[in-house]
């Protein structure tokens, strides 16, 4: 048994004026414990949907996803989530926006603490744990919203776009950051992209989408060593899987435009 | 900094500018009334000078009218302002948030709200009388539909993903109710009363216009009615300072209740 097993999910939904639409079509995966699983495609292709019933935001209209062989029927916290818009709570201090989800579920204040110091230190955000997120960066508040995360322990991090919103200099810097930390923590991750480098980069496992209805095209698997950095980006073996997934996303980009 | 830079639109100019502009301009303001008035271009039945305005704020003060007339102004506003806020608010969130309250309150707050309550000061009159009661009405239903309406938008704005997140990390609709959406709403709830505090001081006013007999636009209306235009002009300017007060004071509030909206 797989850590999260997407069988045959499809999701159709009627827009307020048009036709019914199959936003993701027979869509079937398995994401091994320990795996950092990338989904790839062009935009409206259906991968945040997809993430969004796995964390049980939404419901499929058939077929099943399980985590740990416990069916998902609605959000909560073993799969945390992170999304590409900035979601920190404006009236709360970095420690507080991390200390947030271990309050809910009645850690005592010292233990919450000592949580929050360590995955505040962990993404290397020392010194900001009075700081509103109003006074940060973008790629800080990012790195706030993965230390929310990480700290109610999930059983796997749900990641949507989460660095799409940063220049490209911020990105590559939280990309080894969020490699450094899952070579630590060694959590599940299901990562969700438009950014073809990035899948590579961070991925064991790449799952091309199609777009209108999505399904998954192709599943690459990137045996590039790791630890990985972004000085990979000019390799060959790097250049040679961006071609061929480049190729496959570009079909469906021409074929959506048609 | 060149003579040009002065201006290009939305650029900064040093402070001393601004304050010397500010000034400036106050000053150049009284000095036209100062001109007009005491050169005698105007009437002092229709143009009191600052001096009479002056002597006329002491006289009002020594004998208590003033302070009467703007203790009562002041207690039927905030009784009316508070009263609808209390209730506002609270509906306000659920309008914006829940589909089951917007379908319920919405298409009634539309009609009423586009009512003048002017409109409705003699069905008030009729009802309630030209009491406190009456002031307190007209407030009350001239700033609550309009708050209902500033605050339903304001909750509707709180980002979905901000709802979303919460729940993944492991909040019940409840706990994403009172620790997230009512907290996310408070800024611009603050930014609603502040502004509609405003708009009730015009419909006191108008309301004490109509009919009353104490609170500050009775002051100004009585006033009129004996020609003295220095009184009138004092009124009016109580009613501009304690607005000016009332602002400061919510910017105040803001900043001590919410610091996480203010720039650090």
């Amino acid at each position: 048994m797989a850590k999260l097993e997407i069988n045959n999910v499809n999701l159709r939904f009627t827009p307020k004026r048009g036709n019914p639409v199959t936003a993701l079509d027979g869509i079937s995966l398995n994401v091994e414990e320990n795996e950092f699983a990338v989904i790839v495609g062009p935009s409206g292709c259906g991968k945040s949907s997809l993430l969004r019933l796995v964390a049980g935001l939404n419901r499929q209209t058939s077929g099943s996803i399980t985590l740990d062989g416990k069916a998902v029927t609605r959000p909560g916290k073993d799969r945390g989530m992170v999304f590409q818009s900035y979601t920190l709570y404006p009236w709360l201090t970095v420690q507080q926006n991390v200390e947030f989800g271990p309050e809910l579920a009645g850690v005592s204040a010292t233990e919450r603490a000592a949580i929050a110091k360590r995955f505040i230190a962990q993404v290397g955000l020392e010194g900001f744990e009075k700081a509103y997120p109003k006074q940060l960066s973008g790629g800080m508040m990012q790195r706030v919203a993965l230390a929310r995360a990480l700290a109610n322990d999930p059983e796997i991090l749900l990641m949507d776009e989460p660095f799409g919103a940063l220049d490209s200099q911020t990105r590559s810097l939280m990309q080894e950051l969020l490699l450094d930390i899952w070579q630590q923590s060694q959590k599940t991750v299901l990562f969700i992209t438009h950014d073809i480098d990035e899948a590579i980069l961070l991925g064991d496992r790449v799952y091309v989408m199609t777009a209108r209805p999505g399904r998954i095209k192709e599943m690459i698997e990137i045996k590039i060593p790791r630890p990985r950095s972004v000085d990979l980006l000019t390799s060959p073996d790097f250049i040679a899987l961006k071609r061929r997934i480049m190729g496959l996303i570009h079909d469906e980009a021409v074929r959506a435009i048609a | 900094m060149s003579f040009d830079a002065y201006f290009a639109p939305k650029k900064e100019i040093p402070r001393r500018a601004y304050l010397t502009v500010s000034v400036a301009v106050a000053l150049l303001v009284l000095a036209v009334w100062c001109v007009l008035s005491y050169g005698g271009l105007v009437r002092e039945d229709f143009l009191p000078t600052p001096i009479a305005v002056i002597q006329a704020g002491i006289d009002g003060v020594s004998d208590g009218s003033l302070f009467r007339d703007t203790g009562i102004s002041l207690y039927e506003i905030m009784s009316g302002f508070i009263l609808a806020s209390i209730f506002a608010v609270p509906l306000g969130i659920l309008m914006g948030s829940f589909k089951i309250a917007e379908a319920a309150l919405e298409p009634i707050t539309n009609f009423v709200r586009y009512l003048p309550v002017s409109a409705l000061i003699p069905l008030l009159i009729l009802w309630i009388g030209i009491g406190m009661a009456e002031k307190v009405a007209v407030i009350f239903i001239g700033t609550f539909f309009q708050q209902l309406i500033l605050i339903a938008d304001v909750s509707r704005g709180v980002s979905h993903d901000l709802l979303d997140v919460s729940y993944t990390l492991g909040a019940s609709r409840r706990q994403v109710i009172r620790r997230v959406l009512i907290p996310a709403t408070m800024p611009g709830v603050m930014d609603a009363l502040r502004v509609t505090l405003g708009w009730a001081w015009t419909y006191l006013v108008v309301a004490e216009l109509v009919a009353a007999n104490k609170g500050l636009g009775y002051f100004i209306l009585n006033s009129m009615r004996g020609l003295f235009t220095d009184r009138i002009f004092l009124g009016i300017a109580v009613i501009g300072l304690l607005g000016l007060i009332s602002d400061q004071l919510f910017k105040f509030l803001r900043a001590r209740l919410l610091p996480w909206t203010v720039q650090g």
